[in-house]
């Protein structure tokens, strides 16, 4: 019986194949989609060759960075500070719970009155996206972190902060990773639709300039780097999740 | 043994307040208790008397309603004096530390200089029998191995008085007979004063100097009995008929009681 990864490939390469015969027989036309092998020869020849790549590349990727960054460590901060006000949290949860349902999408216009068009007002949509589901996942993690850890830190005298870093964020680590997947997910999703509509440079911009100039070539390599990102950033954190359960749950 | 007087409660009571349609509940005492300077006292009784909260009123974990507790002449207030350690029942050691960083964990939050870590850490790890184990993580140790981590972890911070609230209580009766030889050999070794809650009268009566009985909810001591003995003892006392006797009577004490906190009459 061979693994769920192995059966994973395997549907993978036969949907790229179907697409590949789907694209070169004409059923799918040029204009609607590239070949997938197409894809990659764009996305090579963009890298190598377009004089605005890298510009782009690193503009958004920064933007993407700090986006992660700020929903992770701000979205642990103000879930430790609302763990710790239950009042507060009682107060706080259904917004909590329907955030997701609200288009956060609205708001652009006031990002560009108070942040204008430019990495600033990405950032913040790109945290906007990714910080509540870090902070639900921060709340459900200490949540379960077993009491008994607690009265070990006020055994040894520690202070907030102390048992903040040295218990409740290792001992919260395993279970943080559904929302640091999600803040990840999410924060890239942010920044990179925000680029459509408010940026005057990064690839998202250039992934609106090439479809408004039926440029599928570089439509579609910057959609199939955007994918790759997604995909490769995802494993990562997979298999880093896989060996923190490793080591903590080995018996 | 010196007779000097290094803990003593007077009147601790606790009380918790209604709340969510339910009353005010007695939980605890008024409880008296003075224990000697390096003298192992058992505390038993039924399930919910509220010796773990006893336990935690001692420690300065949780606080009184009334009366107050004295470690070494100053009163504990809301937080675990220095010298005061804690052994707890659940599985305590922390799963992303290897067993040497687990028991060295409350020296460097302490700000100890790490020569002198090393240097109680590795006492206490070959102490507890943990030398062959001091890279491994607690996901490949046994829940006994845990225990003695646990354990090693507070032996290294040197406390003058050590509470501990059912920490063989998950544990089979093999692995229980033998981690309280330990705990005999860690009490003479460091001669602190310790305080052992358990709903195992086997175990009271084989380590303890003296075994106080509390009654059922509002848990206070019904009586405080002698062991009367040996230092050195070892497991080997549960072959001594006095010992059947004893534990027989500790039986006969709490039996009542236990029927009264199950609501059997």
């Amino acid at each position: 019986m061979r693994s769920p990864a192995f059966w994973r490939i395997v549907i993978l390469v036969i949907a790229v194949l179907t697409l590949e015969i789907l694209c070169r027989t004409g059923i799918v036309d040029s204009y609607t989609m590239i070949p997938p092998s197409m894809m990659v020869v764009a996305l090579v020849d963009m890298i190598r060759h377009a004089d605005w790549f890298w510009a782009d590349a690193s503009y958004t990727f920064e933007n993407i960075a700090v986006a992660i960054t700020l929903s992770i460590v701000l979205g642990f901060v103000f879930g430790l500070v609302i763990h710790a006000l239950p009042r507060f949290r009682r107060v706080l949860n259904p917004v909590l719970l329907s955030y997701y349902s609200v288009p956060t999408f609205v708001f652009y216009p006031l990002l560009i009155v108070i942040f204008g068009i430019g990495p600033t007002s990405l950032i913040v949509m790109g945290a906007m996206f990714g910080i509540v589901a870090m902070i639900s996942s921060t709340l459900t993690a200490i949540d379960r972190i077993p009491r008994v850890y607690g009265k070990v830190a006020r055994v040894a005298g520690m202070n907030t902060w102390q048992t903040a870093l040295r218990i409740k964020l290792p001992a919260a680590t395993p279970r943080l990773f559904s929302g640091l997947t999600l803040a990840v997910a999410y924060s890239v999703t942010g920044v990179i639709a925000a680029e459509f509509i408010i940026a005057t440079a990064g690839l998202g911009r250039q992934l609106t300039l090439s479809y408004n100039e039926f440029d599928s070539a570089t439509m579609y390599g910057l959609i199939l780097l955007i994918l790759i990102f997604a995909a490769v950033s995802n494993g990562l954190l997979q298999s880093w999740e896989a060996r923190i359960y490793r080591r903590w749950y080995r018996s | 043994m010196t007779s000097d007087i290094h803990v003593a409660l007077s009147g601790v009571t606790r009380v918790y307040p209604a709340h969510s349609g339910h009353g005010e509940m007695h939980a605890l005492g008024p409880i008296d208790l003075s224990l000697r300077r390096g003298e192992f006292v058992g505390i038993v009784g039924p399930s919910g008397c509220g010796k773990s909260t006893l336990l935690e009123i001692i420690a300065g974990l949780a606080k009184p309603t009334k009366g107050t507790v004295m470690f070494e002449g100053a009163a504990v207030g809301n937080r675990v004096p220095d010298g005061v350690g804690v052994v707890f029942q659940e599985d305590a050691s922390f799963p992303w530390l290897t067993v040497r960083d687990n028991v060295a964990f409350g020296l460097r939050s302490a700000g100890v200089d790490e020569a002198e870590i090393n240097k109680r850490v590795d006492h206490a790890i070959s102490f507890m029998g943990l030398s062959a184990f001091r890279k491994a993580y607690p996901s490949q140790l046994s829940g006994g191995m845990r225990q003695r981590v646990c354990i090693a972890r507070t032996l290294v911070t040197r406390p003058r008085l050590i509470l501990l609230d059912e920490p063989f209580g998950a544990l089979d009766q093999q692995t229980r007979l033998l981690m309280g030889e330990e705990l005999l050999r860690l009490w003479r070794e460091t001669g602190a004063t310790v305080v052992l809650i358990t709903h195992a009268l086997d175990e009271a009566a084989m380590l303890s100097d003296r075994v106080a009985v509390m009654s059922s909810r509002p848990g206070r001591f019904i009586n405080i009995l002698d062991t009367d003995w040996p230092h050195d003892r070892d497991s080997r006392i549960v072959a001594d008929p006095r010992f059947g006797q004893f534990t027989s009577k500790l039986w006969e004490m709490i039996r009542d009681e236990s029927k009264k906190a199950m609501g059997i009459q």
